[in-house]
């Protein structure tokens, strides 16, 4: 399976899959003069310079890479500037400094008349509270962008009752939005984002507005379409479990500034700031860390079994613990790279810190 | 945030204005007492008076000899649909000349009665259906057919006008800031604010005594709330589907006419129905220039006090516009409902049954018209009217209650209409310009002062203080008292579901009523004069008061009133301590509607013979001397402007206040 090598790729410390699109020092200043403020200081400010010019930083200095294929979430709480964020990468939202990458070509450099081109084909997204339009029905809504870029009407129809099935709304098609529930609404939205087969899928908060059952629900459903689609994901939300759920990486801000990137592991592991370790402590620590995190050099004592670097603590702690014994951390090919003891796990579960044992 | 803080900074606390008020007017009251010595200061000398009126004539002038090539084809242009309109519901067609010309007969009475009551039906069922439908018939069985067929030809051909040009200058306005912001708020406020009359006289001048020029007239004053609707209508679309519709790759023009306005929808058609309003309104006004229809029929049973007359075609005005707001508000819900899903049948008739089925019985009914005439106009056998019943009412009334109504009058004249007035046309003029600076200066800064005081001082340099002043009386005791019957209403309303289930359908309909209708029975009690038009302004101008405050009180949030009860507030408390200050502003928003109101009411009561600018526009329209008509109505829009600025600004502050 290609997530097996994907996997590989990474813990090798090298993700080998080509970058979909990168920030590269992209800032957002509200206020008078904010491109000149910003350029004469060659993309360089310290929050006190942009306090005392006036302007506001909704976005600072955020580099960042997104490779394809993969669920990159930017996480933050509201005002982190993470919406703003997302809208300067699809350029909802122009950016006062810096560079937008896609496939390495600066987004801020092409013509209106490409944008239109790149959006209509390649860029989808999905909203917070839907954005569906209420004079339409299900299937002119979800055929929306294809009329847009003038499909006539049976092709489209027929490519939006293909992503009406993917979302499971088949006998929904001639109801309006407001006759449906917000779950269902969303799965519209879902579905019209879907229907110009986008590349790179924009998520900005798409499960906030619902509650937390149908949260859930929607988050199992968008990992099954994924699993179908791989599409690279940008996906906003403000809910530190729903991050760690479905992201490969995590990028969090604070203040317009990102202050950490790494997998879900990584934040938990090496929380960069106390302000991330703030939001990772409540975390359910065994289903994130993994056996490579908590392993030790192997010190000769007999095993109880085996596992993979990548297997989660909650999958082996029942049967590490009753039985008794370490577990061997065994790579791909069958040979032991170290191992965990189920007093590491015990701690782990427990909440016991226990810095000593990747060192 | 900065500049409010270092701007409230600067300026003087509320002890120190305390000072300073005294001191303005004990400076004006000098100013006063001393008005032998600087007579200038009180009365405007008349040798110094600007001739603003004499510039106006002058210019109309030149448009007239210079552009009546312009005006002539307008007129003829537009002459065309509207004639088509009123030959369909009104006149016949008639072709060919003398007395062989081929006529083709107008709608019949009886089919348009029942389309209405489909359309009615369509829109809103069964009730609406009856209301509509009912409304017309009453209009054709009491025998004013013919003249309500011309105003709704007028409406009909006018309507569509406004809707699309408040559209694209909506549109305009929202596209660029710059114009909304220089061009299209300030044209929009004063339109709003010069009185109806006044619309008239340059029209009357370029166009003629024509039902082209009272089109124009009612096209231009309707077409206002279109703008409004719009701008608000796209201001409101939520920002996540404007980026909805960049992210699908929509061109600036997909974006608006796929996306925004059918958004906006909902908001459109709000200001769809406020134009047809309007536009009624005004028709009815316009028939002083050519318009004919109802408005011609009351304007002239007026002019020879016959009162029943005038009740008859006035009641046929409030049938036409129920109905035609009714059934503008229904089709406006079912819009922002949107449609329930049905099969759509290729077959038309299948797919629009009770269009095909109105135009089946129009048809219908109008050939039957030739061959049988009982269908081509309302049977004199049928009709009623109930013109000598209000005639002997009003006689009985007068008969048994002259003394009490007329005591009554005097007593008001004498006690509360006259020391008011002695009292306003008194007042220096210089005083009046620097307390209403004075006052912009408090409550919003330096541009408001200035802007106040310069229009203040416009009434005065033009001549026409002593008519202002007097307009300012009347507008001013009449809000005042609306205020003080509306208020407490408003309040009862909030108090009670009950009293608001009464009130409502109340307000509703005394709010669609046109102006004109106010006037009818109030002349018929008390007769020409201040306390006529004082009465029927209130009667107008009552409605915002009760809205607002009702809406204002009933609008604090329950959370807060739930917090006053657990803190230990008696009813009494809770309403005193929390929503009565809370819903101030509101209730200030109301009291400023009635002033706008009650001064537009007060302008159209020139015609029961007041003596104030409205009058000066009056005298001006029947001269067709449009200087003199132009600078009144601008000095009356003057008047509403400053009314409204202030108001605005102190409520905006108290708004401000309270977060």
């Amino acid at each position: 399976m290609t997530e097996a090598t994907d996997q590989a790729l990474k813990t090798a410390g090298k993700d080998a899959r080509p970058i979909k699109l990168a920030c590269r020092n992209v800032w957002k200043l509200f206020g008078s003069n904010a491109a000149d403020f910003i350029r004469q200081r060659d993309g360089k400010a310290s929050p006190a310079d942009i306090a005392a010019a006036g302007l506001v930083g909704a976005v600072r200095a955020v580099d960042l890479e997104i490779r394809q294929g993969e669920i990159f979430i930017i996480m933050g709480l509201s005002g982190s500037g993470k919406s703003t964020l997302v809208r300067c990468m699809s350029r909802l939202v122009e950016p006062t400094h810096g560079k937008v990458e896609f496939e390495g070509k600066d987004l801020l450099k092409i013509s209106d008349a490409a944008l239109i081109e790149l959006r209509r084909h390649r860029m989808g997204m999905v909203f917070q509270n839907f954005a569906l339009l209420p004079h339409l029905n299900v299937l002119d809504n979800i055929a929306f962008p294809l009329s847009i870029q003038g499909q006539d009407r049976t092709t489209r129809e027929k490519r939006a009752q293909e992503v009406i099935e993917l979302v499971g709304l088949r006998g929904r098609e001639h109801f309006y939005p407001r006759e449906l529930s917000g779950g269902q609404q969303q799965r519209v939205g879902i579905a019209r984002s879907l229907a110009t087969k986008p590349e790179i899928w924009f998520l900005d908060e798409p499960f906030s507005a619902l509650d937390p059952l149908i949260r859930r629900e929607m988050q199992d459903e968008l990992m099954r379409l994924q699993t179908m689609l791989h599409k690279t994901i940008v996906f906003i939300t403000h809910d530190f479990d729903e991050a760690i759920r479905l992201a490969d990486r995590i990028a969090i801000m604070k203040d317009g500034e990102v202050i950490q990137i790494g997998t879900p592991e990584e934040l938990v592991v090496k929380p960069a700031t106390d302000y991330v370790a703030e939001f990772t402590r409540d975390v359910d620590r065994a289903k994130v860390i993994s056996a490579r995190s908590l392993m030790r050099a192997c010190d000769g004592s007999e095993h109880g079994g085996t596992v993979a670097p990548d297997a989660k603590i909650s999958s082996f702690s029942a049967s590490i613990v009753s039985s008794g014994k370490p577990f061997a951390v065994v790579n791909g090919s069958g040979k032991p790279i170290g191992e965990v003891t189920p007093q590491a796990v015990i701690d782990l579960l427990a909440g016991i810190e226990r810095r000593g044992a990747d060192t | 945030m900065t500049v409010t803080a270092s701007a409230s900074a600067m300026r003087p606390p509320v002890q120190r204005w305390l000072a300073i008020w005294a001191l303005a007017l004990a400076a004006v009251l000098a100013v006063f007492l001393l008005q032998d010595s600087l007579p200038w200061a009180v009365n405007y000398p008349a040798e110094a008076v600007v001739p603003v009126a004499d510039w106006v004539s002058a210019l109309m002038r030149w448009i007239k000899s210079n552009l009546s090539w312009l005006t002539r084809s307008i007129t003829a242009v537009l002459g065309v649909p509207l004639d088509f309109a009123l030959n369909l519901l009104a006149k016949n067609f008639k072709i060919g000349h003398g007395p062989d010309a081929f006529v083709l007969p107008r709608l019949s009475w009886i089919g348009v009665c029942a389309v209405a009551f489909l359309a009615g039906r369509a829109a809103g069922g069964w009730k609406l259906g009856v209301l509509v439908g009912g409304c017309f018939a009453y209009i054709a069985l009491f025998g004013q057919w013919t003249s309500a067929m011309l105003t709704l030809g007028l409406i009909s051909i006018a309507v569509p006008f406004c809707i699309v040009t408040g559209l694209f200058v909506g549109i305009w306005a929202w596209r660029k800031p710059w114009a909304e912001r220089l061009i299209v708020s300030p044209a929009l406020d004063l339109m709003q604010t010069i009185p109806t009359f006044a619309y008239l006289i340059p029209m009357l001048l370029l166009f003629g005594n024509s039902p082209v020029s009272a089109m124009i007239a009612t096209a231009i004053f309707a077409t206002p709330p279109m703008v409004r609707a719009t701008m608000l209508g796209l201001a409101r679309v939520p920002s996540e589907i404007d980026d909805f519709s960049e992210m699908a790759g929509c061109t600036a023009r997909q974006k608006l006419w796929r996306v925004l306005l059918p958004s906006a929808r909902p908001t459109l058609m709000v200001g769809v129905n406020q134009v047809i309003m309007l536009a009624l309104n005004m028709v009815i006004i316009a028939s002083m220039i050519g318009a004919g229809g109802l408005g011609y029929d009351v304007l002239l049973a007026l002019r020879a006090l016959k009162v029943g007359e005038a009740m008859e075609a006035g009641l046929a005005i409030v049938a036409l516009a129920i109905a035609l707001d009714r059934l503008s508000q229904a089709i406006a819900h079912n819009h922002a409902q949107g449609q329930i899903y049905q099969a759509a049948s290729p077959i038309f008739w299948r797919r629009y049954p009770n269009l095909t089925l109105a135009v089946a019985i129009l048809a219908a009914t109008t050939l039957l018209s030739l061959f049988v005439p009982a269908f081509a106009a309302v049977p004199k056998a049928i009709t009623f009217t109930t013109a000598p019943l209000w005639k002997a009412a009003v006689s009985w009334v007068t008969i048994n209650f002259f003394d009490t109504i007329e005591a009554f009058r005097v007593a008001l004249i004498l006690n509360v209409l006259n020391p008011v007035r002695a009292f306003c046309e008194g007042f220096p003029w210089l005083g009046a310009v620097f307390l209403l600076g004075l006052a912009g200066y408090q409550l919003s800064g330096l541009r408001l002062a200035f802007l106040v005081a310069a229009l203040t001082a416009f009434c005065a340099i033009t001549g026409l203080w002593e008519k202002t002043m007097a307009t300012v009386y009347l507008c001013g005791i009449s809000a005042f008292i609306s205020c003080l019957i509306g208020v407490p209403i408003g309040l009862m309303a909030s108090r009670s579901d009950r009293f608001e289930k009464i009130v409502t359908p109340i307000i509703d309909t005394l709010q669609v009523l046109p102006s004109f209708c106010f006037i009818i029975p109030v002349v018929m009690l008390f007769r020409v004069g201040d306390v006529t038009a004082m009465i029927a302004t209130v009667a107008f101008a009552v409605v915002p008061a009760i809205r607002y405050t009702n809406h204002g009180i009933r609008q604090v949030q329950p959370a807060l009133i739930e917090a006053a009860k657990v803190s230990g507030c008696t009813p009494r408390q809770t309403f005193f301590r929390v929503q009565l200050p809370l819903a101030l502003p509101e209730i200030m928003l109301g009291v400023n509607q009635t002033i706008l109101m009650a001064l537009a009411m007060i302008i159209i009561c020139a015609m029961v013979g007041t003596r104030d600018l409205g009058q000066e526009v009056f005298i001006a329209l029947s001269k067709a001397d449009s200087g003199r008509g132009i600078v009144a109505g601008l000095a009356i829009a003057f008047i509403g402007i400053v009314a409204d600025r202030l108001f605005s600004a102190w409520t905006a502050k108290a708004r401000a206040r309270l977060g």
